[in-house]
């Protein structure tokens, strides 16, 4: 199993080096001036040269990957914001615990929902129960993320103000609502700028788990609130499609031979079905979640958009729009590492639902 | 001569009788699903209203009404029939920041969509087939180049590559669609090389070679028009995706640029007023809703229709 | 022999048993009223082409047939108690404890993301109330006892790793776990090569002689039937159509169905160029024609020229002590004078 996993992992190698490359060559393709961008249309030819060669602009730009290459892999530095002048990994401390929340929670909230309507509908296909969730999966999937998001942010802000299902419609917190970092809570002494710092930091800025931790409940329980609408939108998608994924490989599976021995023992139907069918089912599901949180990312662009969260989606299409060369090959890295990883730990957990995938 | 134009004409009739059977069977069961049916419904209903839109609309899409009729921007629907004052000039879905007739604009907008989503995935069918099929022809190193860059494109989530791709070739609604064509290139580029690969060394193709044909004959009589189902479902399928990310793209101003009638574009320009004037909002993503929901309840029909034992246990 | 075991009181048995599958083309009878009885530590064989509805038989028997399939009448008694009128919740106690069932495709019968021996243990921990430790130990004793090599390594192998013999080794154990009173194997050795065949069938032969376990073997193989089976009935098209004591059936088959069977039996050292081959196909069993299911295939029925085989279905009757049999060959019926009814009253008289 540690050999299987090993080989996984050193298998994922080449892919990230190979997003890198792509990244970098994506992010050069891009037309238009960054000088120009970073320092406005009417920047002196002078000041363009200096801000070049202070950014390694003026480099070939084989030179410039390697440059690029070593920074990352070497020092871990990606480099800093063209256009706020700041280092790129500080907006990733700000900016990535914000998508992760974001992201997981709609995950999470498109598992537990998807899953057992997926089931619910197999076992008791063609009633009536199954009818209705598969219209709404349709629906679902068809639905722009973007509009539900606007609509429910009407309703449950507009239409159901001074009730108490009012949620809020925009932002992480409310304004005025701080949470202190865990590390300050705790009287942490910690060397700024460390990595031990930076770390903390990041964590601290995971706004659930910060105020989880630390009992700061205001603040947990205003986080969650304004969680919720965002997480819903953003889980629509994944959410349909994992409930359709689930009742089609729960409907192969039922029909398989040893759910029919498992019947045959005495087994009860529930166990039969959460047992004995649901272990073999799930190995498509977690393939299908796995490529889902592709477009949770792509989700993320739309949904921090809408609700106003700072978060990694909308830091990226603003850097694609601003040409800030730095912060896409970074961001962009983040997401496409993020993506092999959990391609990864889907392989993995391959691995311990089907005993029959460690022989090869 | 006459010892070989037999066989060839017994391997055409076989392969004639097999390609009509299969598809003649698949429609059969195609206009018995209910899934099929209510989307060939939505879709015959969205291309009639796109044909006839001019006579529709009771409004022309681009005008703006200010100076015409005295009615605040952004008023809410007014329809005669609900109550509405009948000295108010009537708009069904109301009028939106530049005082144009919504109804209108929505109507005009099934044109755009529709063409949104044909004309990308039109595209990507055309292109997928093309380097698909030479890669799966070809075989060897061929093969091997053009199936890692499809890997590529495929290994970025397809819709922030389609936002970085119009970053390289500038906003609008024309580099939007062909973002969305080559985002959807790689998945036609495998299902034709697949098909390729799995025909080229089956024996009524061997015996074509055998007897002299041109690659390019074999590969376009004999090949392509057996992956043509397969294709029609992925086609049917990604369509309304299509149309789903070209809105999105819109939204967020990549897309469409305004004043055109496109549901993405209406809706993302005026997002912010959603709580003010929400039928601004609601009807742009409803018309896209039923739109891509028509697509892909046929590419579903499509998908089971073809596979009976999948319509069989469905059906069970 | 046989009179002594049809006096005992049976400890299966089946009457007017019917169980439908309602199709989008139609309602296909698959068994339509079988009647039968086993008797304890009886082995019953249910013999018949593929299509014949004798695994449906044994779903039904088990309350396992699947939609669109459906028990539409009949009764299915266990020791004088009706099956059929059981809650699911008392049928789940039944199932695996007093009737259990083996399959034809061992390999893929058995759960491929857990172990054997987990897979044991959960017929144990379903019906009974025992330790973990114990179950453990009483499953790997099965796998010892149907004759698995190490069956300690054994009970911590997955399915995948084990051969299509080994399996069916291991889904008999787990079916004899808790002594069940009947035990339904279903073309136990039909997926498996030549010789595991005989292994398993020898395994079989030695569990019928060592429990108390009564079988109902449902093959299309007689070569089995002769040798494990006391008691045998011949299906064809969802009826039974013969049935009789093992010797008495293989001694003088009836009905012209079971007698084109044994015509295409391979038998070692016969100089018959070709085996006896029944033409024609089981008919479809929607819309099924009147008359006896087997006449538009039936060489008897040509030879004497029956025309009411196409018009009235005959009767399962008791030809010999013992010996039923369902063909106009035999029977009476206004206006109709069975042919062989003399040859036979001759024999009987001997």
């Amino acid at each position: 199993m540690i050999q299987y996993i090993v080989r996984r992992v050193l298998l994922a190698i080449p892919v990230i080096l190979g997003i890198l490359v792509v990244t970098f060559l994506i992010a050069r393709a891009i037309p238009g001036d960054p000088c120009r961008s970073a320092l406005g249309e009417r920047a002196t030819e002078a000041a363009c040269e200096a801000f070049n060669q202070r950014m390694g602009l003026d480099q070939p730009v084989l030179v410039q990957l390697g440059i690029y290459m070593r920074q990352i892999l070497l020092e871990g530095d990606f480099g800093s914001s063209i256009r706020y002048s700041r280092p790129v990994s500080l907006m990733l401390i700000e900016r990535l615990p914000v998508t992760l929340e974001l992201g997981v929670s709609a995950l999470i909230l498109a598992v537990m929902v998807g899953i057992p309507a997926g089931i619910l509908s197999a076992v008791k296909r063609n009633s009536r129960i199954d009818v209705a969730a598969m219209v709404g999966s349709n629906i679902g999937v068809s639905m722009p993320v973007y509009w539900l998001g606007l609509m429910l942010a009407y309703v449950f802000s507009i239409f159901l103000k001074d009730t108490p299902f009012w949620l809020p419609p925009s932002g992480r917190l409310t304004a005025g609502v701080i949470a202190a970092p865990f590390y300050k809570v705790w009287d942490w002494q910690l060397v700024s700028g460390s990595l031990g710092a930076q770390a903390a930091d990041f964590f601290s800025n995971l706004v659930l788990f910060n105020s989880f931790i630390t009992g700061q409940w205001h603040v947990f329980s205003d986080g969650i609130k304004h969680l919720i609408l965002p997480a819903v939108a953003l889980s629509t998608i994944p959410l349909a499609i994992i409930a359709r994924i689930t009742r089609s490989s729960m409907l192969d599976v039922l029909g398989a031979e040893y759910v029919r021995t498992a019947r045959a023992k005495g087994l009860a139907e529930r166990a039969v079905i959460l047992k004995h069918a649901l272990r073999n089912a799930l190995l498509p599901i977690i393939t299908v979640v796995g490529l889902q949180t592709g477009t949770l990312f792509a989700g993320a662009v739309l949904t921090e958009t809408i609700f106003s969260f700072s978060g990694v989606g909308r830091a990226l299409f603003d850097a694609i729009t601003g040409r800030d060369f730095p912060v896409i090959q970074a961001f962009t890295v983040v997401i496409a590492v993020g993506y092999v990883a959990i391609n990864l730990i889907v392989d993995i957990c391959y691995a311990f639902i089907d005993p029959r995938i460690k022989i090869e | 001569m006459a010892v070989q134009s037999p066989p060839v004409a017994s391997v055409e009739q076989v392969q004639d009788y097999r390609n009509n059977s299969l598809l003649f069977l698949t429609f059969r069961r195609l206009f018995r699903q209910r899934n099929a049916q209510v989307g060939m419904l939505i879709l015959g209903f969205l291309v009639l209203v796109a044909i006839f839109a001019p006579a529709l609309a009771p409004y022309d899409p681009d005008q703006s009404l200010i100076g015409v009729e005295s009615i605040d921007k952004r008023a809410g629907p007014c329809i005669h029939l609900l109550g509405c004052p009948a000295d108010q000039p009537e708009h069904y879905m109301g009028v939106d920041g530049n005082v144009r007739d919504q109804y209108s604009r929505i109507i005009y907008g099934t044109r755009v969509s529709l063409f949104i989503g044909f004309s990308t995935i039109g595209l990507a069918v055309i292109f997928g087939t093309i380097i698909g099929a030479v890669s799966g022809y070809a075989g060897g190193w061929v093969d091997n180049i053009i199936m890692r860059i499809m890997d590529v494109i495929l290994a970025f989530p397809s819709f922030l590559l389609a936002i970085a791709i119009i970053t390289v070739l500038g906003r609008g609604l024309q580099n939007a669609l062909y973002a969305i064509a080559i985002v959807n290139v790689p998945v036609f580029a495998r299902l034709v090389r697949s098909s390729v690969m799995s025909l080229k060394e089956l024996d009524f193709v061997t015996a074509s070679r055998s007897l002299g044909a041109s690659p390019l004959r074999i590969l376009f009589i004999r090949i392509l028009p057996n992956a043509i189902p397969t294709l029609i479902v992925q086609a049917t399928l990604s369509i309304g995706g299509a149309i789903l990310e070209a809105a999105a793209l819109s939204f967020l101003g990549l897309g469409a640029q305004p004043p055109l009638a496109e549901w993405g574009t209406m809706l993302g320009t005026e997002r912010n007023q959603v709580f003010t004037s929400p039928h601004l909002v609601f009807f742009p993503g409803i018309a896209i809703m039923v739109t891509v929901l028509a697509f892909n309840l046929l590419g579903d029909g499509f998908r089971d229709a073809m596979d009976p034992r999948l319509a069989q246990l469905a059906k069970s | 022999m046989s009179t002594k075991k049809t006096t005992t009181q049976p400890l299966l048995d089946v009457q007017n048993l019917k169980t439908y599958f309602y199709t989008d083309d139609g309602v296909l009878t698959a068994v339509d009223g079988v009647d039968f009885q086993v008797a304890p530590r009886q082995v019953f064989g249910l013999v018949g082409e593929s299509g014949c509805g004798k695994s449906v038989t044994s779903l039904s028997l088990m309350r396992l047939v699947d939609t669109p399939g459906k028990i539409v009448d009949g009764q299915v008694l266990l020791q004088g108690e009706n099956l059929l009128d059981k809650t699911p919740a008392e049928m789940t106690k039944v199932r695996g404890s007093q009737i259990s069932m083996i399959f034809q495709q061992p390999k893929s019968s058995l759960n491929p993301v857990f172990t054997i021996g987990d897979q044991i243990v959960e017929v144990f921990k379903i019906h009974e109330t025992i330790s973990e430790k114990d179950a453990r130990q009483q499953a790997v004793e099965l796998l010892r006892r149907v004759g698995i090599p190490d069956p300690e390594r054994k009970a911590q192998a997955y399915p995948h790793e084990l051969s299509g013999g080994q399996a069916q080794r291991v889904m008999i154990a787990m079916a004899l776990a808790l002594k069940p009173r009947l035990l339904i194997a279903d073309e136990p050795t039909t997926a498996l090569d030549a010789t595991i065949q005989a292994q398993i069938l020898d395994l079989m032969q030695d569990l019928r002689d060592t429990t108390d376990t009564a079988v109902i073997l449902i093959t299309h193989d007689l070569g089995v039937i002769a040798e494990l089976a006391d008691r045998v009935a011949v299906m064809y098209a969802g009826k039974i159509v013969e049935e009789g004591d093992t010797t008495a059936l293989f001694d003088k088959p009836l009905h012209p169905y079971t007698q084109g069977l044994m015509g295409s039996i391979p038998v070692l050292g016969d100089t018959k160029e070709r085996l006896e081959v029944i033409p024609g196909n089981v008919p479809s069993l929607i819309n099924l024609q009147p008359g006896c299911r087997f006449a538009s295939r039936c060489g008897a029925r040509v030879e004497h020229n029956l025309e009411i085989c196409t018009q009235v279905e005959p009767d399962l009757i008791e030809f010999d002590a013992g010996h039923k049999v369902r063909c106009w060959l035999y029977q009476e019926h206004a206006g109709h004078t069975p042919p062989l009814k003399a040859f036979a009253d001759k024999k009987d008289r001997k």
